[in-house]
C-alpha cells in the first residue's frame, strides 16, 4: 500500500495546497511539504530489503485484458530517483517560498509543482510500462504548465510550447517502442521485461524498438539533435529549472536508459545510437555553454552537456560506466540544483542574469557567492568536490572502450575537450559573476544576500557535494551500490569510491582539462570573437517557423478538401458510396432470387404509378416550392397505403399521421422562405446530379429486388411466439416496442425530446420576417381564421382526443399505441392553432410543453424502474387483468404506463417545434392562415 | 410485385438524391424526406411483402415479420423529429444570413489567391 500512496500523495497534496493559499506563502510552503515528507516516512522501512538487492512490489488490476495494471514497483534505482526527486523537491518548495512574490499566483504555483512531483514518482516507481508511460506523458504535461506558469510573457508561452512539443512527440515514439517490447515479451510488467533481455535482443523487431524508446529518452533528456527545447525551458522560474531541469524531469530520460539497460543494452545499436548521441550531446552543450551570457542558459547548456556525458556512460555498456552514470546522476543533481537556486538569488536580488552586467558581486553577497564557487567547482571537476569523482569515473571508461585503431582515441580526446569547456565555462560563472570588476548598470542596486531561509537548500546541497566528494564511501555508497546493482540487474562490478586513485591516466586527462580550461578562459576575448563570425540560430524562430509552416500546409490541405460547401460535401459522399457498392453491384446484375416476383394487382399497380411520378416529378418542379411539397404529400400518403397494403398497420397509421405534421411543418417553414428556387447551377453540374441520382436510384432498385426475392430466416419467431405469454398483448409490434425492445424505445423517445428542445433552443430570440407577400405578389388575405374551419376545428378536439386515447388503450393488442395515439392528438391540437390562432390556442393549453416532455420521459423511465423494485432488471413489464363493471374484462399491463410516457413526450415534442416555428414570426395570425391555405 | 417495390425505392432514392445536391435548404429538406421514405420502405422490405397477414396474435393464419415493423415505426417518428431539426437550422441560416442558401453564406468563393499559387506551385 506504501508505494501507490507515495505516488498518489502529491496529486492529493495538489488538490488541497491551492486550500492555503489564503494563508500565505509559509502556509502554503508547510502544506505542500507533507506528501514528501509522509512518502520519505514511506519509503523509509523498505531500506532492510533495498540494500540487499531485493525489490517491492505492490500490485493491484487495473485493465487486465490490455496488459496495464497499478503496479509499484521499488529498487535501488527507483529509490535513488525517488529520494532525488523528494529531497530536491522539499529545498524546492523552501526555496519557492521567498523567490515567488506574494502577489503572484502561489496556489497554482505549488499545486502544479506537487502534480509534477507525483508524476515524476509516477515514472521512477512504475512496474509496468504502459503505467510508466501514463506519468511520462504527465512530466510533460505538467512541466508544461509550470514552464508557462508565467504565461502573460511570449517568451515562455513558446518556450513551453517547444518543450511540450518535442517532449510529448517523444512520448508518443516511446509509446510505440513499448507496445513493441511489450509484444516481443507479452506482458507491461517490468519484472517481465527486465528478465527478458536476450529475447528482446534477439527479436527481429529489436532495433525498431530501441530507436522509438531511445527516441523517447533523448527527446526528455534534451540529447542532441533534440536539445533545443531545454534553454528555451530556461524561462521557467527558477525554481522549476532548479527542480525539473537539474535534478527531475530531465532525468527521466536518463532514468528510462538506467531501468531498461537489462532489456535493451548490450548490443552493437544499443552501443553506437547512445554513446555517439552522448558525446555529440556532450560537446555541443559544453561548447555552447561558454558563450552564453545569461547565467540560466550557461546552467541550461553545461545541464544538457552533463547529461550528454551521463548517456555517453550508459553507452558505453560496460558495467563500471553505468555505475559511474548513476553516480553522476547524483552529483549533478546536487551541484547543478544549487547553482539553478544561485542564480535564482542572483536574478532575484539584483533583476538580471546577464553577466555582462552582474559582476564582481563577492563584496555584496560573500556567502552566497562562496556556495556558488563550491558548486561551480564542483561542476568543473575539481578535486575533493563530488563531481570530480565521477568525471574521474568517467574519465577512465572513455579509455576503456574498445573501439577498433584510431577510433579508440576519440573517446577520450572528446572527453578532454568536453572537460576543458566544463572548466571554462564553471570559470566564467565564478570569475564574470562574482570578481571582474564592478556591477554595471543593475536594475536593483545595490544588491546584498537573501534572506536566511533561502539560502538554506543551497547550503544542505552545497554540503552534500563537500560529503560526497570527502567521504564518498562513507555518504553515498551504500545507495549508489543499491542503485547501480538494481541497474545492471545483477552482481556488481568491483570497485572502490575513493578521493584519489592515485597518479594515473584518467587524472592526467583531468589536469589537461584544468589547465586548457583556465588557459581558455583566459584568452576568452578570442574565443567570443571567433564564436561571433558565426550566425546564432534562433531555435525558438525555427521552431515557431517549422510550425506555422506546417499549419499553413495543414490548412491548405483542408480547404482542398473541405471547403465549405455542403453541395460538395454531399456529392462526394454519394459518389463514394457509389463507388464502394459500384463492383458488387455490376456483379449482382439484375438478379431474382428464389422466392421468385408475386402477381401484381391492379389498384397496386395504380398506386404505385402515382407514387413514383409524384416523386419524380417533386424533384422535376422542386423549383416551384409549394407544388413540390404538396407532390410530396402525396408521396407520403401512398407510402402510408403501402404499409397498410403489405400488412403494416401500425406503420400506415404513424405515417398518415406524421405526414400530415411533417406537411404543416414544411408549410410553416415556406412561409418565411423563398418560394421559388432560382437557377444558380450550371447546366452541365445538373446534369451530372441527375446521373449521379439516376445511378443511386438503379442501384437501391437492384439491391431491393435481390433482397426481396431471397428467401431469409428471422429472429422474429421469439417475438411472435412470446408476444402474448410474456409481454401480455397480441400486437407484436407493440409489444416489441414497449416491451422486447422498450430500452430502445426509451432512448428514441429521449432523441426526440432532445430534437425538440434544440428546435427550442434555435429559434428562441430568432427574428424572421416574413415576406409581405405570397411568391406571385398577392397580398395575404385578411380573412385570418375562416370561420367554417374554426367552427368545424373545436368540436373535433374532443372526438380527436376520444379516438387517440382509444388507440392508445387497445395499442397493446390492435393496431396502435402510444407512438400513434400521440401523434393523433398532436394534429388534433395542431388543427386548433391552425383554425383559431397562436394566442387563441395557447391561452388555452394549461401546460408548457417543455414540462410535457420532461414527464413523458419521467414515465417512461419510471415504468422501467419499477421493475428494479421488485428484483427485475430495467423495463421488465408484468401485466394482469381487471374486470370493470362496463368494459368486462381488461388488461392492465405495467408496459402501458411505458406507453403512456411515449404518448406524452410524442406531443410535446411534435408540439413545441412546431409552436416554436410559429411563434417566431410577430403576425403569427397570418401564419395560421397560410398553414390552412 | 417485388419489381414494382424495388422501383418504388429506385425513384424515391433518384429524387431524394438530386434534391440532396441542391443549393437551397429547402429543396434540400424535401430531398432528406423523400430519402426516409426510401429508406423506410427499403427497411420494412427486409420482412419481406405479405398481404393480410399483420403480426397481430390470432388474426390471420400467418404473419409478416413484425421485427422490421417496430424498426420502421420509431424510425418514421425520428426522421421527423429529424426534418424538424434540418427545417428549423435552415430557419436559423435563413434569419442569421438572409440567404437560404446551404453553406449558410453566399457561394463558396475560392481561398486567397497567393494561398493557391503555394499549393499548385508544387
Amino acid at each position: 500500500m506504501s508505494l501507490p500512496l507515495v505516488v498518489f500523495l502529491p496529486f492529493l497534496g495538489a488538490i488541497a495546497a491551492p486550500l492555503f493559499a489564503q494563508g500565505g506563502r509559509t502556509a502554503i510552503a508547510i502544506a505542500s511539504s507533507v506528501p514528501a515528507l509522509v512518502a520519505l516516512a514511506a519509503l523509509f522501512p523498505h531500506w532492510e530489503t533495498l540494500a540487499t538487492g531485493g525489490t517491492v512490489l505492490h500490485s493491484y488490476e487495473w485493465l487486465p485484458a490490455i496488459g496495464i495494471s497499478f503496479s509499484f514497483r521499488l529498487d535501488g534505482l527507483a529509490l535513488l530517483f525517488a529520494l532525488l526527486i523528494l529531497v530536491i523537491g522539499l529545498l524546492i518548495i523552501l526555496y519557492a517560498r521567498y523567490y515567488l512574490k506574494p502577489a503572484e499566483n502561489i496556489g497554482k504555483f505549488y499545486a502544479l509543482l506537487l502534480c509534477f512531483k507525483g508524476s515524476m514518482l509516477g515514472i521512477v516507481l512504475s512496474g509496468n510500462l504502459l503505467l510508466m508511460l501514463i506519468f511520462w506523458e504527465l512530466t510533460s504535461l505538467t512541466s508544461f504548465l509550470l514552464i508557462s506558469f508565467w504565461n502573460h510573457k511570449q517568451d515562455a508561452r513558446r518556450g513551453a510550447r517547444m518543450a511540450l512539443a518535442v517532449t510529448g512527440g517523444g512520448g508518443l515514439a516511446l509509446l510505440a517502442g513499448i507496445l513493441i517490447v511489450g509484444n516481443i515479451v507479452g506482458s507491461f510488467e517490468l519484472d517481465d521485461v527486465l528478465a527478458a533481455g536476450d529475447l528482446i535482443k534477439n527479436h527481429s523487431m529489436y532495433p525498431v524498438a530501441l530507436s522509438l524508446i531511445l527516441l523517447g529518452a533523448f527527446t526528455k533528456s534534451a540529447q542532441f539533435p533534440f536539445h533545443f527545447w531545454l534553454p528555451h525551458a530556461m524561462q521557467a522560474p527558477t525554481p522549476v529549472s532548479a527542480y525539473l531541469h537539474s535534478a527531475t524531469m530531465v532525468k527521466a530520460g536518463v532514468f528510462l536508459m538506467a531501468r531498461l539497460y537489462p532489456a535493451l543494452a548490450g548490443t552493437e545499436q544499443w552501443f553506437y545510437m547512445v554513446s555517439f548521441t552522448g558525446m555529440a550531446t556532450l560537446l555541443i552543450g559544453a561548447y555552447t555553454a561558454m558563450f552564453k551570457h545569461d547565467l540560466k542558459g550557461l546552467l541550461a547548456h553545461s545541464t544538457v552537456s552533463h547529461l550528454g556525458l551521463i548517456t555517453l556512460l550508459f553507452g558505453m555498456g560496460t558495467e563500471l560506466a553505468a555505475v559511474a552514470a548513476v553516480f553522476h546522476v547524483i552529483n549533478h543533481a546536487t551541484f547543478k540544483a544549487s547553482l539553478f537556486m544561485a542564480a535564482g538569488i542572483i536574478d532575484h536580488e539584483t533583476g538580471t542574469r546577464d553577466m555582462r552586467r552582474i559582476n564582481g558581486l563577492w563584496r555584496y553577497m560573500p556567502h552566497t557567492a562562496t556556495l556558488a564557487m563550491v558548486a561551480a567547482s564542483s561542476m568543473a571537476g575539481v578535486p575533493l568536490l563530488n563531481g570530480f569523482l565521477s568525471k574521474e569515473m568517467f574519465f577512465a571508461e572513455s579509455l576503456e572502450l574498445n573501439l577498433p585503431g584510431l577510433w579508440a582515441w576519440l573517446p577520450p580526446i572528446v572527453a578532454t575537450l568536453a572537460g576543458i569547456f566544463a572548466v571554462a565555462y564553471s570559470a566564467r560563472f565564478i570569475h564574470d559573476v562574482f570578481f571582474n570588476g564592478k556591477p554595471k548598470n543593475l536594475p536593483i542596486y545595490p544588491p546584498h544576500e537573501p534572506p536566511r531561509y533561502m539560502k538554506i537548500p543551497v547550503e544542505i546541497l552545497v554540503f552534500a557535494c563537500v560529503m560526497v566528494g570527502m567521504f564518498p564511501a562513507i555518504s553515498v555508497g551504500p545507495l549508489l551500490n543499491a542503485a547501480a546493482g538494481a541497474t545492471l540487474g545483477g552482481e556488481l562490478p568491483d570497485f572502490q569510491l575513493a578521493v584519489i586513485h592515485g597518479f594515473n591516466l584518467p587524472l592526467i586527462m583531468s589536469f589537461v582539462a584544468f589547465a586548457g580550461g583556465l588557459v581558455m578562459y583566459s584568452q576568452r576575448k578570442k574565443f567570443f570573437a571567433f564564436h561571433a563570425r558565426f550566425r546564432e540560430i534562433d531555435e525558438k524562430a525555427v521552431f515557431e517557423a517549422v510550425v506555422l509552416r506546417i499549419v499553413e500546409k495543414a490548412n491548405s490541405f483542408t480547404s482542398q478538401i473541405e471547403n465549405g460547401s455542403l453541395q460538395r460535401y454531399v456529392m462526394l459522399l454519394v459518389v463514394s458510396v457509389l463507388a464502394v457498392a459500384a463492383m458488387p453491384l455490376l456483379d449482382l446484375g439484375i438478379f431474382v432470387g428464389e422466392r421468385g416476383l408475386s402477381p401484381v394487382d391492379w389498384p397496386t399497380a395504380i398506386a404505385a404509378v402515382v407514387l413514383v411520378a409524384c416523386a419524380l416529378a417533386t424533384a422535376v418542379v422542386h423549383r416551384e416550392r409549394f407544388y413540390a411539397l404538396v407532390l410530396l404529400s402525396v408521396v407520403g400518403l401512398i407510402v402510408a397505403l403501402a404499409f397498410a397494403r403489405f400488412s403494416a398497420p401500425d406503420l400506415a397509421m404513424t405515417q398518415l399521421s406524421v405526414e400530415v405534421v411533417t406537411i404543416v411543418l414544411l408549410m410553416l417553414a415556406l412561409y418565411y422562405m423563398p418560394s421559388w428556387t432560382p437557377i444558380e447551377t450550371p447546366l452541365r453540374r445538373r446534369l451530372r446530379d441527375i446521373s449521379l441520382s439516376l445511378v443511386a436510384g438503379a442501384g437501391m432498385t437492384l439491391i431491393t429486388l435481390a433482397m426481396l426475392t431471397q428467401p431469409f430466416s428471422s429472429i422474429s419467431e421469439f417475438f411472435l411466439a412470446n408476444s402474448k405469454p410474456g409481454g401480455g398483448g397480441t400486437n407484436v409490434v407493440n409489444v416489441i416496442l414497449v416491451d422486447f425492445r422498450g430500452f430502445d424505445t426509451l432512448g428514441e423517445i429521449t432523441v426526440l425530446a432532445i430534437a425538440a428542445l434544440g428546435i427550442y433552443a434555435l429559434l428562441k430570440n430568432t427574428p424572421l420576417t416574413p415576406p409581405p407577400s405570397d411568391g406571385e405578389g398577392h397580398a395575404w388575405s385578411r380573412d385570418a381564421y375562416p370561420l367554417m374551419l374554426r367552427l368545424i376545428a373545436r368540436p373535433m378536439l374532443p372526438l380527436a382526443l376520444m379516438v387517440s386515447a382509444f388507440i392508445f388503450l387497445r395499442g397493446h393488442n390492435l393496431p396502435g399505441g402510444g407512438f400513434i395515439a400521440g401523434l393523433i392528438t398532436s394534429v388534433a391540437l395542431i388543427l386548433q392553432y391552425i383554425a383559431s390562432g397562436m394566442e387563441w390556442t395557447q391561452d388555452r393549453v394549461p401546460f408548457k410543453y417543455h414540462n410535457l416532455i420532461g414527464l413523458g420521459l419521467l414515465f417512461a423511465t419510471v415504468a422501467g424502474a419499477g421493475s428494479l423494485a421488485f428484483g427485475y432488471p430495467f423495463l421488465t413489464s408484468t401485466f394482469g387483468y381487471l374486470t370493470w363493471p362496463v368494459v368486462g374484462k381488461f388488461e392492465v399491463a405495467s408496459a402501458l404506463v411505458f406507453d403512456l410516457g411515449v404518448y406524452l413526450t410524442v406531443i410535446g415534442a411534435t408540439l413545441l417545434a412546431l409552436v416554436s416555428i410559429g411563434r417566431v414570426s410577430p403576425h403569427s395570425a397570418i401564419k395560421s392562415k397560410r398553414g390552412a391555405a | 410485385m417485388e419489381l414494382v417495390f424495388a422501383l418504388i425505392i429506385g425513384s424515391l432514392t433518384a429524387s431524394g438524391v438530386y434534391l440532396l445536391l441542391r443549393a437551397r435548404t429547402f429543396p434540400v429538406v424535401v430531398g432528406l424526406t423523400l430519402l426516409s421514405y426510401g429508406v423506410n420502405l427499403f427497411l420494412f422490405a427486409t420482412g419481406r411483402l405479405s398481404t393480410g397477414q399483420q403480426p397481430i396474435i390470432g388474426s390471420s393464419a400467418g404473419y409478416a415479420d413484425p421485427l422490421p415493423q417496430a424498426l420502421v415505426l420509431t424510425a418514421i417518428v425520428i426522421g421527423f423529429a429529424m426534418t424538424a431539426f434540418l427545417v428549423v437550422m435552415s430557419l436559423r441560416n435563413l434569419a442569421d444570413n438572409e440567404d437560404d442558401h446551404v453553406d449558410g453564406k453566399k457561394p463558396y468563393k475560392s481561398p486567397a489567391p497567393e494561398h493557391e499559387e503555394e499549393v499548385t506551385g508544387k
